[in-house]
């Protein structure tokens, strides 16, 4: 073996989890230790996030559930570098991002998310988008990007639309390049928030293949949040349930179910026992943020 | 090992990536053809568009508007119409090799007082694109510049362009510079303004997205602010070219020696009224020139958006 100890520390990485994509040591580790995030702390002084600790392996994809507004995004965002944290650290790998002497991380391409809402630059074509990155970042040549780009395209299933504009593509096809729009990076960590909310069910489930798919040909540990738990199930190696108001990560229940998944997966009898134990947590969160949320109105 | 593993998940998997079942996203045909492509395309719009009511509703409006002024005027010249130049005179003056008022198609003055008037659009509306854009750019990205320069911008703005008058001409000794100022200053407001609320309008994320890249706030700057605002800003170009040449008519009519406004003012102090409609057609001519200009560079430059429409 070329790299023994790198290699005995990647197993270790993923002891105790046959299915942890394989991923460079020291690649992608995420710890986030006691954050808490404050909104408007001279004012209204909404805890958002309180005391969260999460530890993702390399490699790992890990899904955050958690009923709407109970701090997901805030949570993603802290780790993005896009707001600042109140409390807590913030480590990938051996670099602090945020801590208490640096309240905010600077936002870069170790760690690319992907929003919501397609954040494809309208006004660029489709290449252009996809090799944004590595152009801006001065890391490849504008004919490397290109030729990478294209090849990362074709992988993905895109080949033939680089001269598109986003607007020319279906949402699906978006996303996918959006995705791939990050992966470019090489990043570290991909940060997904809630990538295929209001898509239909079907284009859903296809897209789910098709991003296992895409993961398992990049070394990259993926932190991907949903309200939605079946799709929690289906891809994550491990799933974290959060608590609403204040957000906190409760609770992190490992899906044993071996991969590769595809949509058969959904009625085996150990998904629908997954299923159901994690539902069981997020509606008992659900319910509170919804007599939370009485109380208030009262 | 761990490449045995990763191979062991990939390969039987689902197969190739499936489309998610959008329609209309199949890759364009290959380069060569595309010229005449192009070509067949817009003959068949030129068919469509002129075996559609389009033209012909056009063709009717024009024909109403010269009938009905050639009825009111020419022929019946009812109420105060009478007073006006007709159809017919001012057809004539205006086509003749020898107009009797002095100013037609074939007479230099025409063309010297359209490039006059011309030459003060650009002047105005080039400093006020040099000038204004960058402003509002400014204003729009930067917090801190916006704070303290906001507040005196948008107290000069509301002032009417007229109540500018005075000032200009004592301001500006020669003839040319105050009516030139008076266009560049409505213009610059427009400007400005657009362009300072198409940078407000750029959704959040894209600066998201393009920090995450790795972007410096230089490459955010001129990847997505100035991308993002053009639409607003081709808009305020717009509004900029309109009120530019409602003030330039106003200064010309106050101040200027030469130009198509000062044509109009004066053929009214001497009594030759068809020059005056002379002069307002050619106006309108013009000004319908400039916006479709702009609106063609617009097109030209966002490129997206034109075909997101289609
Ligand atoms: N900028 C902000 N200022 C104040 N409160 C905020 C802000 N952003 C989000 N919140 C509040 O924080 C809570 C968590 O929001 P968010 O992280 O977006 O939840 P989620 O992504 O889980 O739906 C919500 O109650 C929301 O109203
Ligand atoms: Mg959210």
């Amino acid at each position: 073996m070329a790299r023994p100890v790198a290699q005995a520390a990647a197993d270790e990485a993923r002891a105790g989890d046959g299915q942890a994509r394989p991923a460079e040591v020291g690649k992608g580790e995420l710890r986030v230790e006691h954050v808490s995030k404050v909104y408007d702390p001279e004012g209204a002084a909404f805890v958002a996030v309180d005391d969260a600790s999460m530890h993702i392996a390399p490699g790992e994809l890990r899904v955050i559930v958690g009923p709407s507004g109970c701090g997901k995004s805030t949570f993603l965002n802290a780790i993005a570098g896009f707001h600042s944290i109140s409390s807590g650290e913030i480590w990938l790998d051996d670099e602090l991002l945020c801590g208490p002497n640096k309240p905010q991380a600077k936002p870069g391409a170790d760690r690319v998310v992907v929003f919501q809402h397609n954040a494809l630059f309208p006004w660029k074509t489709v290449l252009d988008n996809v090799t944004y990155g590595p152009i801006v970042q001065e890391r490849l040549s504008k004919k490397e990007a290109r030729d990478l780009g294209r090849e990362r395209m074709e992988q993905a299933g895109l080949a033939g639309l680089e001269d598109r504009y986003p607007s020319e593509l279906s949402s699906g096809m978006q996303r996918r390049v959006e995705i791939v729009r990050a992966l470019v990076n090489d990043p570290k960590v991909l940060l997904l928030d809630e990538p295929f909310r209001g898509m239909d069910s079907l284009t859903k489930s296809v897209m789910h293949e098709s991003l296992l798919e895409i993961f398992d040909k990049n070394k990259v540990t993926v932190m991907f949040i949903t309200h939605d738990i079946d799709e929690a199930v289906f891809l994550g190696d491990k799933v974290s349930v959060m608590s609403t108001r204040p957000g906190r990560i409760k609770e992190t229940i490992e899906v044993d179910i071996p991969r590769p998944r595809d949509y058969r997966v959904l009625t085996s009898p150990r998904f629908r026992e997954l299923m159901a134990g994690i539902h069981g947590e997020v509606e008992i969160e659900a319910r509170k943020a919804f007599e939370a949320g009485e109380r208030e109105m009262a | 090992m761990a490449t045995q593993r990763a191979a062991a998940r990939t390969a039987p998997s689902s197969p190739a990536l499936p489309d998610d079942g959008s329609v209309g996203t199949q890759p364009g045909p290959a380069d060569p053809q595309e010229g005449a492509v192009k070509r067949e395309l817009f003959k068949y719009r030129l068919r469509k568009w002129l075996f559609s009511p389009r033209p012909f509703l056009m063709l009717i409006g024009f024909a109403a508007f010269l009938g009905g002024w050639y009825l009111l005027v020419d022929v019946l010249g009812v109420w105060r119409f009478g007073t006006l130049p007709g159809l017919v005179e001012v057809v004539t003056e205006w086509t003749a090799r020898e107009p009797a008022y002095g100013v037609s198609l074939f007479t230099s003055e025409y063309y010297t007082h359209i490039w006059v008037s011309l030459r003060r659009i650009l002047l105005a509306f080039f400093a006020a694109l040099a000038l204004g854009i960058p402003l509002g750019l400014f204003l729009g990205w930067s917090t801190r510049f916006r704070e303290f320069s906001f507040p005196v911008f948008e107290l000069f703005r509301p002032i009417p362009i007229l109540a500018w008058v005075p000032l200009a001409i004592i301001m500006f000794a020669s003839d040319e510079a105050p009516v030139i100022f008076l266009t560049f200053l409505a213009a610059f407001f427009a400007t400005a303004l657009n362009t300072l609320l198409g940078v407000q309008s750029i959704d959040r994320e894209y600066m998201r997205a393009a920090f995450c890249l790795g972007s410096s706030s230089r490459q955010v700057f001129r990847h997505v602010v100035v991308p993002g605002a053009l639409p607003f800003i081709f808009t305020g170009l717009q509004i900029a070219m309109g009120v530019a040449w409602f003030s330039l008519v106003a200064g010309e009519m106050v101040a200027g020696k030469f130009g198509l406004g000062y044509l109009i003012n004066s053929s009214y102090t001497t009594t030759r009224y068809p020059t005056i409609i002379i002069g307002m057609i050619t106006l309108g001519a013009i000004g319908f020139l400039s916006s479709a200009i702009i609106r063609l560079v617009g097109n030209r430059l966002m490129v997206y958006r034109a075909r997101a429409m289609a």
